[in-house]
């Protein structure tokens, strides 16, 4: 059984629940799974309760220098363990991505990005994604050390955890250059008007809606059809709409009986968040738009003029 | 202050992607493009210069075959001062970290204190480059950058995670991917077209870029692909092609026939 370690990334007390998920997919493997945490200040009881997501061993890393939570230091922190490992596995995240990334580099390691399928083959891991628009499964094994880096939601998070698991702390040294980079604040979400995650229905606007003056048309629909309104973060980065309706990898996940999406491209990073929606509906005027793929009634053409449209035609029924 | 952006040619949108069964590698015979979250690498770095802030080039660095020579004169169109193209046949079939190798190779020979990357390559779908490229010039790293502020001597960046907005601050030289929200990339002028002919494109060799040729290519690869498979069959959808919001009607039905009304 080659050795797993597991990094679990958190925020203000939270578990990444991505990271979770992972860790219950390599516990599942069969052997003895090392999950490793970062941190200032960190509680070895809390560590320990990773006992109950699968770990049999946790490794903690706590410093100072851990404190941001950013990623570079979380790299050197880790470097170490490893280096000592048959393979490192990450959940998605922003954070999680880029220490997955920054190791690959700094132990010459390959990686594994979007991986939906984890497993042993031949003394190794293999992990196995959706490539090229989800049009191909690619399954990839590794020379040396491998690094996999999971797609948002790829694996369920055990949700009854119970029991510990032994923690053992290890020695840091956070280089200068790590460092460099300070946490300079964060931005309160705005409370949020309604709970997307909620809803029944949800009608999504995307940046092919052409700017922030055509989201009323967004917001019309879907109240003729009693839904409420998502986002994708090209347009929530772009200040259109506020963070709490975006859908997502680094919003929410949704699964309502009916999803429209408008001007919506269909990327990975927004399909990972409403891809379990009973009925998808795409307008999007590109017939190549990845969301085509995998919608199940899409509509081509310009949603500036279908999306009125269908406002009309719900409310004259 | 010097600005490279990392850029890379990807299979285009409209042209079918898809993998060569001979080598598992992705078939680049079809047409291809600058990668187009890249062009949002390119209009921030023309921007942080057209903001006032004291920028003295802007250079364009991509790692690919000769062909994504057109890629880097789109790059010029759009605002680079010059373009460096490493291209080798021992380069292909490189893995993540050793394209990440190869491009900090090269802009650490590009006297850059600033180095830009798009949020993802439209064709892998991984949003990784960055971080291993900061890894290796050792150099602070922000990643999917929403609003970008050079002050001095120093960045000011604001990017999404899980948990909403975080502002972070790093010295310079610094590393900072940019999210497609960041700015509208401008369409090339007829006359910026015509000007980026006579800017200077240079190739270089893996040896030129002074490659480890242990970490590059096939055989320096850590990552290898194993099998290829079709994905689980899905029922198709139905489409519905709109001529000035005639799909309405029609859609209303559908819905309206699966209970959702
Ligand atoms: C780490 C990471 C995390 C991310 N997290 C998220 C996330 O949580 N949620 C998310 O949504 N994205 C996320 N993204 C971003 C994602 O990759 C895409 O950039 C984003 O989803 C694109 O948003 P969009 O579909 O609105 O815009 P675009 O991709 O620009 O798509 C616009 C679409 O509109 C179409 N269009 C244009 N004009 C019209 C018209 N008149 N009528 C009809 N159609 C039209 C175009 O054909 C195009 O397909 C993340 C990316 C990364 C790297």
């Amino acid at each position: 059984m080659p050795g797993l370690l597991v990094y679990v990334d958190h925020d203000e007390g939270e578990l990444s629940p991505q990271s979770l998920g992972v860790l219950a997919k390599a516990a599942s493997l069969g052997g003895e799974v090392t999950a490793f945490v970062a941190g200032s200040g960190v509680d070895d009881s809390w560590a320990g309760s990773l006992g109950g997501h699968g770990a049999a061993k946790v490794l903690l890393a706590d410093d100072p220098a851990l404190e941001g939570g950013l990623s570079q230091p979380i790299v050197d922190a880790i470097e170490a363990s490893a280096r000592e490992a048959d393979a490192v596995l990450f959940g998605a995240g922003v954070v999680s991505a880029d220490v997955a990334a920054g190791l690959a580099a700094r132990i010459g390691a390959g990686i594994a990005c979007e991986s939906t399928e984890i497993a042993l083959a031949d003394g190794g891991v293999v992990a196995t994604r959706p490539a090229l628009g989800d049009t191909v499964m690619v399954e990839s094994g590794f020379r040396g050390t491998g690094i996999v880096l999971a797609r948002a939601n790829a694996f369920p998070v055990n949700e009854s955890p119970s029991g510990t698991a032994p923690v053992e702390r290890v020695a840091v040294e956070v280089k200068p250059w790590s460092q460099a980079a300070r946490p300079a604040g964060r931005e309160a979400a705005e409370a949020a008007g309604v709970d997307i995650t909620e809803a029944e229905i949800l009608v999504a606007v995307g940046r092919g809606m052409g700017g922030p003056e055509n989201v009323p048309l967004v917001e019309e629909l879907a109240k003729a059809i009693g839904g409420e309104v998502a986002a994708t973060r090209a347009v929530v980065d772009a200040g259109w709409v506020p963070y709490a309706m975006q859908v997502g990898q680094t919003g929410k996940t949704v699964s309502p009986k009916l999803y429209i999406a408008c001007g919506v491209s269909g990327a990975i990073q927004h399909k990972v968040g409403m891809a379990n929606a009973g009925t998808i509906v795409a307008i999007n005027k590109d017939p190549n738009a990845p969301i085509h793929e995998f919608a199940d009634v899409s509509v081509i053409g310009d949603a500036l003029t279908i999306v009125p449209k269908l406002t009309e035609a719900l409310r004259s029924r | 202050m010097n600005i490279a952006v990392c850029v890379k040619e990807v299979p285009s949108g409209t042209s079918h992607k898809r993998l060569d069964p001979a080598t598992n590698r992705l078939d680049r015979s079809g047409d291809s493009e600058l990668n187009p979250f890249d062009l949002h690498a390119l209009e921030e770095a023309v921007q942080i210069r057209e903001g006032g802030a004291d920028v003295g080039e802007i250079v364009a660095v991509c790692m690919g075959p000769a062909s994504a020579q057109r890629a880097l004169q789109k790059a010029l169109a759009l605002g680079a001062d010059r373009a460096v193209l490493v291209s080798d046949d021992s380069l292909a079939g490189s893995d993540i970290a050793g394209t990440a190798h190869v491009l900090a190779a090269v802009v650490a020979k590009q006297d850059a204190d600033l180095v830009i990357l798009g949020q993802q390559a439209a064709d892998a779908d991984c949003y990784v480059m960055a971080a291993a490229v900061a890894d290796y010039l050792e150099r602070p790293v922000v990643t999917q950058v929403a609003d970008l502020t050079v002050e001095g001597s120093g960045i000011r960046a604001k990017r999404q995670t899980e948990h909403g907005y975080d502002v972070i601050e790093a010295p310079l030289p610094a590393v900072v991917s940019v999210s497609d929200a960041i700015n509208t990339p401008r369409l090339p002028s007829i006359k910026a077209i015509m000007g980026a002919k006579k800017k200077p494109l240079e190739t270089l060799s893996a040896a030129d870029a002074g490659v480890d040729s242990g970490r590059v290519g096939e055989s320096g690869a850590q990552s290898i692909v194993r099998s290829v498979a079709p994905p689980a069959a899905k029922s198709a959808g139905v489409t519905i092609e709109d001529s000035g919001g005639d799909s309405a009607p029609q859609v209303v039905e559908i819905l309206a026939g699966k209970g959702l009304l």
